[in-house]
């Protein structure tokens, strides 16, 4: 790879002349190569006619690679190399929570008891599993002030359609009908999405001029066809909406649930708690707040927590707990029999491997640490706030709502396009050339050119300093020439793609050989 | 300090000096005094990584896992041999620990694994387009569920009884959302019961849900089950085994609308039952109705080839509450497993040890069927699971086997009760000829003395 032209400070201002062109596992492959060994046929072979029947049996074999396990393994490897992560550099991903994933959760999750220990086996001898998920629960119930907790979705939008379905039979077992659902107009898509697959219709409220719920909106609008009103809190600007009190006995008032959708709960752990803002469903991302790798989109876990009016519906099985195992020591089962319940909504027990992990951080941090943890998020994006303030920045690129934040916060990038040319996009892209992820652009939706700027607590001083920096430095080069924003990135392995071509003529999958 | 955090007492200082305010808690000024918490949350202490080590250690030691013991446990996730290399390239950071991926140009990995695992689906299903990914099976049927209402809005779901109970309860929870009804079609001789099915369907019938090999190890012959779900205009879809795949007759070639499945068995581990990954395939004509995250070939600005997620007019953070799924998270890591376990069995292993898995559940039937007290509970033909009745209480009879360090199967009268003797036995490719005959003696035994036990109390 020859090197490409840079800036003095070392970013790249052109592309690279020679890269090579990626090629698939299955360009790879070559008839007659392998990896895998199997074990010994030591049963009798008897014709597979008999086994299996010529019209139950597939014409051909599934074209699947031929290849060798050196060259499996370079594969991946290098395309892991084109991937930007967490390890790697500074992700500041608003939204997302991209914190640190301690490495010790590897361990503890691939021990073969947690590993290899089938979902099916006997509660009896799955004792460490179920008082692992037991005391995850407890824990949970404890920093979102609900008390009954269920850890089987498998996501935070898994986690919202729980709820929204609890809502319906909450409500469907008073003999209460209702069609609607209320969600503000910062809300996260999977809100509305949810809303749909749950047969609900969405209505939006309103932003009032200090980014918090609109209450004279929300009066309008809730009455009795209202089943529930989705927010999260600090909502999606990085605010957090001091009217929760009243907005949660407007909503109450109306006989609709109050929904918490715990995207943004690292902002408050241990400081305040959903449950006595007045919330009766709360959703967590274990991959957010509690560590859980996201592995480039997944896995996750979405657990939810109840107030007790929703109790009953919450899905099965339940994990139960008795104090009559052997020797005194507390026996935990499951309950798969609970006659109000929703049901279940995935198999088995819900992601155990994501619980390991997020049962470790909590054992880890503690009471004392979780509360830490939430204040040194705040205290970081706060500071990194206070650094893009300044003046040679702040112009282009002010705070969309209020003067401070909580754990993230929301810059427009109005200002910078119209006056340096550059779109918020450039600038995201610019920023990959400095070596960073870039904020979550284009969200939320009503901020215009929005950048969502979430440090989180495991960043350094001097991390949020380098990029704010950064940030100065792209501005100061498009004052100057903003092509090179607009053209940019330049020292990726493949620079701006066309993703109008690859909507128009979609090709997802390598062409069938032969 | 709170644990992975670098805050410093000067840090602090400076740092608050530069916000403007005397104290962290003046940042969270916003919360009403009523709603601070005012005191610690009842947790326990933080404690050092040794010790969180030895405590997780000590509460995965009470699990007897299928390193523990013998086990003939499947139905739904099974024990297959995971490789190491799986081990090694999910460890890497680089897969590991990044988000979704939002900004292509650095997640071009991740991206072209995405197309490498639905090529991988696609081989494997037969048929042309497949997501990446869902959560895990039962989930995916209930999104199959949610396609099938997006094309034709009809109500009914018909489903088959031989299709996973937790998939059929997932159904259930999902109908009052979707608006859906959901009916279940019984089995006869351990396969779908085809007049029954008949029988069921109509213009009202928006899918025909079947499962191959379905809950009690039987092949079904999906060939009369498709033909009279198109005679009435439903979809059909089946929630597959990946595996028996390399075999049996294709989603593709039996003209299934929709293949999902459980994605467990390709290269992830058993992890008390999550995260895994569903897979979903579909015909051509629903490719814009597909739930989650797609991947796609495209060109960059300098002509190079790339991968980007594509699409996207379908997904939630663009058409909100039109969309075609609330799902946001897919399992990238866990179809990386998957991708990276098709490509080290490739195109022959995946035969053979199929055929394998085949061949030594046909030598596993027989041995047992052999033993006094132990018939099949039907004659169909298996893939690697079967399901056997006992002349004797099932659940004494594990117990028994337990003991000798033998986890003999899955008590079908769990989720059955018409099969309350029922036993379902699962052979991966990890049990050997021994294995199985360690198996039929020690079942053998159990049997043999749960019977005299019987026969004792009903002489006394």
């Amino acid at each position: 790879m020859s090197p490409a032209a840079q800036t003095p400070n070392g970013v790249a201002t052109q592309t690279p002349q020679q890269r090579e062109e990626v090629v698939t596992i299955y360009e790879r492959s070559r008839p007659g190569r392998r990896a895998f060994s199997p074990p010994a046929l030591d049963v009798p072979e008897r014709p597979l006619d008999e086994l299996l029947p010529p019209s139950l049996r597939r014409a051909a074999p599934p074209e699947l690679p031929e290849i060798a396990e050196p060259e499996i393994v370079r594969h991946y490897n290098g395309l892991s190399k084109r991937n930007f992560d967490l390890d790697s550099g500074f992700y500041p991903l608003g939204s997302c929570t991209m914190k640190h994933n301690p490495k010790l959760h590897e361990r503890v999750a691939a021990l073969p008891g947690n590993a290899r220990l089938h979902p099916l086996q006997a509660p009896a001898r799955a004792q460490g599993a179920l008082e692992l998920m037991w005391n995850l629960e407890r824990a949970l119930a404890e920093v979102s002030g609900l008390p009954h907790v269920s850890l089987q979705p498998s996501a935070g939008s898994h986690g919202e359609l729980a709820g929204v379905l609890l809502t319906r039979a909450y409500h469907a077992d008073r003999g209460d009908e209702r069609t609607l659902v209320l969600t503000p107009d910062t809300a996260h898509g999977t809100n509305p999405a949810t809303v749909t697959m749950a047969g609900y219709e969405v209505v939006k409220v309103g932003t009032s001029p200090d980014g918090g719920v609109d209450l004279e909106d929300l009066r309008r609008k809730a009455d009795d066809r209202v089943a529930c009103l989705m927010l999260t809190n600090p909502n999606t600007l990085g605010l957090f909406d001091p009217n929760i009190e009243e907005i949660a006995r407007i909503t109450h008032d109306a006989g609709a649930t109050l929904y918490y959708d715990g995207a943004n709960l690292n902002a408050v752990m241990g400081i305040s708690r959903p449950g006595d803002m007045g919330f009766d469903i709360v959703h967590f991302n274990l991959h957010k707040s509690f560590t859980q790798p996201h592995g480039g989109g997944g896995p996750g876990a979405g657990p939810i927590a109840v107030s007790d009016r929703i109790e009953p519906y919450l899905m099965v099985p339940r994990i139960v707990r008795s104090e009559d195992g052997e020797g005194g020591v507390p026996r935990f089962d499951l309950e798969e029999e609970s006659p109000k319940s929703i049901g279940r909504l995935r198999g088995f027990q819900g992601n155990y491997g994501v619980f390991v992990r997020s049962y470790a951080y909590i054992c880890s941090l503690g009471a004392e640490g979780l509360r830490e943890a939430s204040e040194i998020a705040v205290l970081n994006a706060n500071y990194l706030l206070a650094l893009l303030r300044r003046p040679e920045i702040a112009p282009y690129l002010p705070l969309a709502y209020g003067e401070r934040c909580m754990h993230e916060f929301v810059l427009s990038g109005a200002p910078m396009k119209r006056d340096l040319g550059i779109r918020t996009t450039d600038l995201a892209k610019r920023l990959l050339d400095h070596g960073y992820h870039p904020p979550t652009v284009y969200f939320p939706l009503l901020v215009e050119e929005a950048l969502l700027v979430e440090p989180t607590e495991t960043e350094t001083r001097e991390t949020l300093e380098e990029f704010a920096e950064a940030i100065g430095a792209i501005l100061r080069e498009a004052a100057e020439d903003p092509e090179i924003a607009r053209n940019a990135p330049y020292s990726t392995p493949v620079r701006r793609l066309d993703e109008a071509a690859a909507a128009r003529t979609p090709v997802v999958r390598q062409p069938a050989r032969g | 300090m709170s644990r992975y955090t670098s805050l410093t007492d000067e840090d602090l200082r400076e740092m608050l000096a530069a916000i403007g305010v005397s104290s962290i808690d003046e940042l969270f000024d916003a919360i009403p005094a009523a709603l601070r918490l005012g005191r610690r949350l009842d947790l326990p202490e933080g404690l050092s990584e040794q010790e969180v080590y030895a405590r997780l250690r000590a509460m995965a030691e009470r699990n007897v896992s299928a390193e523990d013991e013998l086990t003939f446990l499947g139905a739904g996730m099974y024990d297959h041999y995971v490789p190491a290399l799986i081990d090694s390239i999910l460890q890497r950071s680089e897969f590991l620990t990044p988000y979704t991926p939002y900004q292509p140009e650095i997640s071009q990995g991740g991206l072209q694994v995405m197309f490498e695992y639905q090529t991988a689906i696609s081989e494997l299903t037969g048929l042309p387009i497949s997501n990446a990914s869902l959560y895990e099976g039962p989930s995916a049927v209930g999104a199959a569920a949610y396609l099938a209402k997006l094309a034709n809005g009809r109500r009914d779901v018909v489903v088959s009884r031989g299709v996973h109970p937790h998939s059929r309860a997932t159904l259930e929870t999902l109908a009052p959302g979707y608006g859906q009804a959901v009916a279940e079609i019984p089995l006869i001789d351990g396969v779908t019961d085809l007049a029954a099915l008949e029988a069921r369907i109509g213009p009202d019938t928006t899918a025909v849900i079947v499962q191959q090999p379905n809950f009690l190890g039987a092949v079904e012959d999906l060939e009369p089950i498709v033909a009279a779900a198109k005679a009435v205009g439903a979809l059909v879809v089946c929630a597959c085994d990946p595996l028996p795949m390399a075999l049996l007759r294709t989603p593709g070639e039996l003209g299934i609308d929709v293949a999902v499945g459980e994605g467990q068995s390709l290269g992830n581990r058993l992890d008390y039952g999550g995260p895994s990954f569903g897979f979903f395939a579909a015909s051509q004509e629903h490719i814009r109705r597909m739930p989650g995250r797609i991947a796609g070939e495209t060109r960059d600005v300098d002509g190079r080839r790339g991968f980007v997620l594509t699409l996207q007019t379908r997904e939630q953070h663009i058409r909100r509450e039109k969309a075609t799924s609330n799902i946001c998270t897919a399992q990238v890591l866990n179809a990386l497993a998957g991708v990276i376990y098709l490509s080290w069995i490739g195109k022959r292993g995946a035969v053979e040890l199929a055929e394998l898995m085949l061949r030594r559940a046909d030598y596993a039937r027989r041995a047992l069927t052999a033993l006094p007290g132990v018939r099949a509970l039907h004659d169909q033909p298996v893939a690697r699971e079967f399901a056997l009745a006992l002349d004797a209480p099932v659940a004494a009879v594990l117990e028994r086997c337990a003991a000798e360090g033998v986890n003999a199967g899955y008590a079908l009268g769990r989720e059955y009760p018409e099969f309350a003797d029922g036993l379902l036995v699962a052979i991966t490719e990890q049990r050997s000829r021994a294995d199985i005959d360690r198996l039929a003696d020690v079942l053998g035994r159990a049997v043999a003395a749960e019977r005299s036990t019987a026969m004792a109390g009903a002489l006394s």
